[in-house]
């Protein structure tokens, strides 16, 4: 009649089976979801890598005085008048002057070796020898940016068959590059400036960087800090510890859970019609940007604010009471110092995800080409409100460019981003771990 | 306590904010994508070469940037919308009515509209009847109206290779798409002869037999990109039977993954379009809100630079970056110098 516990019945192998394939399901989707990550990131650090390094021409350019003063008297407002175009001519010829130095032969047209130096580098000796004009007449290193095509070449992105296609460079132009990388005159090394320089215009990905994006990110996450943290917590304790439980609060709880669900495109259609239409913000400034960011954030803060304020025991609150404490006391003196963990936690996530916000952006004007450094306060802009770009913004806006070097800036761009996602969600986690008190 | 600081703090900031006025000193452009490398250019070389900040630029599209121009006159508004179409009557009416009266109309050059392939796949020598007779909804056969069923290119052209039709063309909030509608296959139907038998078909009815000439079929052999030219490429690249629509500027920062068709035996290149050979091509414009020279800083220089020999002339950097340059930008000069508004005659 009965069987041995020790061979399994009918019953018994059909639920270790479901048991085992329920297993192998829970696997099988970690491992796609790991799949996707690797994908992903090496895509990304594939592309992305090569934008944190840059090629330079170290190039001794002589600065001819009846070019760029022809006054003679070093006046800049006078001097400032050759503009960036009449620079190119004395780069190229700081080139082909080096070229022939290093027995380097080449029937390459003017246009072409002018094509091998970055137009950005124009502007770099023209800073220059307006900041100090006694330069003019002497001959004066510089290190210029290569162009984007030579850059990419020395990265493995053109090649000289793709080089051969293209209208932008050619094959000898490459073997020139190549051979001023021989001599140490041409280099590529790592580039700082992408974190520090502003957008560049489709002619030069070259010099293009996220220091705007970065700044206008900064600023926004500050307003966002100032703005949905005091807000958001006073909010909470409120509802928490001092509103009274009825429909009133419950509609109130609803809408803010909806709220945290609502597309982020919603707050930006907001943002133009209350902050730029009526209340007449900058249009593209991160005032506006941080305000709309804040909108967004706060469901999140509340949220998580009002689980840490629940997790603490009623018997703290009690204790506090009990000793004769007011309920004002109770909760910043022993309740909120307690909850403190999870409130960070909630904010740093809540920021995280503002952070990596593109979509409200878009209607308030911050996709846009900025080239000026945001200041945080201007006389005539107010306070953050001069136009700047945000990081997200930063990506999609040059995953948009015909130049094939913006895959590669943009790739950075998102790199940084993700490096920044990262660090403020090891902060989280890491204030969790160190505060948090279970009971 | 912190939190009491942090809402001084708030306090601080919200005072501060509620007492700045909305000014600013920079120049601020929005609109079509078309003219947006070529703005950004300008804006550019215009920040490092004069005192006035750089320009921020927007894309968004010609429809979009034109109705953020018709919002009104003030600070919080843009001084500058490009568009790659003229302004049309309705949106003069409608910046009229937010009190935008004085409006300068600036054409910046040409843009070519360009059919591309992948590199390594077969080249192609079009004529707007080819691609009428390969994209249009319905075609007339034996004396009626039927839906068009051709598949590959030989059954369009017999000259053409068996390849299955893949076309990727822009979508329709695209100002490209009208051109590509009225230029290529509206063009196409007429010279096939189509028109005139759609015509004898309805009744004589022109406007009825143009809306059936510019049928685009949705049985999937042509699709719309709604994105950016990026997109198309990235489709091509994937699908290398797919042959896009570009703009000739993006073609020609792609010429080592892209091979350009010719049209009516006429390779585009910026001369040829210039010199009208070409047939597929549109001017591009940015408009200025005259109210705003000499409120904002800098608009009429950012305007008088843009279209100044050094910049917009054939050897400048926009010419060089794919724009075809305007043979009348004298002309285009001394409007913008003498403030010339729309509809003050001359």
């Amino acid at each position: 009649m009965t069987t041995s516990l020790l061979t399994t019945d009918a019953r018994t192998k059909k639920r270790n089976a479901a048991e085992a394939r329920f297993k192998a399901y829970g696997l099988g989707a970690i491992i796609v979801a790991m799949l996707a990550l690797v994908i992903l990131l090496t895509s990304v650090l594939g592309n992305g890598l090569s934008s944190f390094q840059q090629t330079f021409i170290s190039l001794n350019v002589e600065l001819p005085e009846d070019k760029l003063d022809k006054s003679g008297v070093r006046d800049i407002s006078v001097m400032s008048k050759v503009t960036t175009i009449g620079y190119a001519p004395i780069l190229r010829n700081a080139l082909l002057a080096t070229l022939e130095e290093q027995g380097i032969e080449t029937d390459l047209s003017n246009k072409e070796i002018s094509n091998m130096i970055s137009k950005e580098a124009a502007a770099t000796v023209r800073n220059r020898v307006l900041g100090s004009p006694d330069l003019v007449g002497q001959t004066v290193q510089f290190d210029v940016l290569a162009s984007g095509r030579i850059d990419g070449f020395f990265k493995g992105r053109v090649t000289m068959e793709s080089a051969a296609l293209d209208g932008n460079t050619s094959p000898e132009a490459l073997e020139i590059a190549q051979a001023l990388a021989d001599a140490g005159i041409m280099q590529t090394k790592f580039n700082w400036n992408f974190f520090v320089w502003p957008d560049a215009s489709d002619q030069r990905p070259e010099a293009a960087g996220i220091g705007v994006a970065i700044l206008g990110s900064l600023y926004m996450m500050l307003i966002v800090l100032c703005l949905a943290l005091p807000i958001g917590v006073a909010s909470s304790i409120y509802l928490e510890e001092f509103a009274p439980k009825n429909r009133w609060t419950d509609v109130i709880e609803v809408n803010i859970s909806n709220l945290a669900a609502v597309p982020s495109i919603v707050f930006g259609i907001l943002g133009l019609a209350i902050f730029i239409n009526f209340m007449e913000f900058n249009q593209s400034s991160p005032l506006v940007g941080g305000l709309v960011l804040t909108l967004m954030t706060l469901p999140t803060i509340i949220i998580s604010t009002r689980a840490a304020l629940k997790s603490v025991p009623p018997s703290i609150r009690d204790a506090a009471l009990g000793v004769g404490a007011s309920k004002m006391q109770s909760v910043f003196h022993h309740v909120l110092p307690l909850a403190a963990p999870g409130i960070l936690t909630g904010t740093i996530i809540g920021l995280a995800q503002a952070l990596g916000e593109t979509a409200p952006l878009l209607l308030i004007g911050m996709v846009a080409f900025v080239r000026e450094y945001p200041a945080a306060f201007t006389p005539e802009s107010g306070l953050f409100g001069e136009a700047s770009t945000a990081l997200p913004v930063q990506v999609y806006n040059w995953t948009q460019r015909a130049d094939p070097g913006f895959v590669e800036r943009a790739s950075g761009a998102i790199i940084t981003l993700l490096v920044f996602l990262l660090i403020m969600n090891a902060v989280a986690i890491y204030l969790r771990r160190r505060f948090e008190r279970r009971w | 306590m912190s939190i009491m600081k942090l809402t001084a703090t708030t306090a601080v900031l919200a005072a501060l904010t509620a007492t700045s006025a909305a000014a600013r000193d920079n120049v601020q452009v929005a609109g079509s994508s078309t003219v947006l490398p070529y703005a950004s250019i300008v804006a550019e070389v215009f920040g490092e070469n004069f005192d006035f900040p750089t320009p921020v630029v927007e894309s968004g599209g010609s429809s979009a940037g034109l109705k953020r121009f018709c919002e009104g006159v003030g600070e919080n508004t843009i001084d500058i919308a490009n568009a790659s179409r003229a302004i049309k009557s309705s949106e003069i009416e409608a910046c009229a009515a937010a009190g935008v009266t004085d409006i300068i109309e600036v054409r910046i050059g040409y843009d070519g509209i360009v059919f591309a392939s992948d590199i390594n796949g077969n080249g192609f020598e079009f004529t707007p009847e080819d691609w009428y007779k390969a994209l249009a909804a319905e075609v007339v056969v034996d004396g009626a109206l039927v839906t068009n069923t051709v598949e590959t290119w030989d059954q369009v052209n017999p000259a053409f290779p068996a390849q299955p039709i893949q076309a990727f063309i822009p979508g329709t909030k695209h100002g490209t798409r009208e051109v590509f509608e009225e230029k290529v296959i509206l063009a196409g139907c007429e010279e096939s002869g189509a028109m005139e038998a759609i015509m004898g078909l309805n009744g004589g009815d022109e406007d009825a037999a143009e809306g059936t000439c510019m049928a685009i079929r949705t049985d999937g052999l042509s699709v719309d990109i709604d994105g950016d030219y990026t997109e198309t490429l990235a489709r091509i690249e994937a699908d290398n039977n797919g042959i896009g629509v570009f703009g000739l500027a993006f073609y020609e920062n792609n010429t080592d993954k892209l091979q350009v068709a010719t049209m009516s035996d006429v390779v585009p290149t910026t001369e040829s379009i210039a010199a009208g050979d070409y047939p597929v091509s549109r001017p591009l414009y940015f408009y200025i809100k005259a109210a705003h020279i000499g409120v904002v800083p800098g608009v009429k220089e950012f305007a008088e630079f843009f279209v100044s020999d050094d910049i917009a002339g054939p050897d400048g950097p926009l010419a060089e970056y794919g724009l075809v340059s305007d043979p009348e930008l004298a002309s285009v000069q001394a409007t913008v110098a003498d403030e010339v508004t729309m509809g003050s005659g001359s």
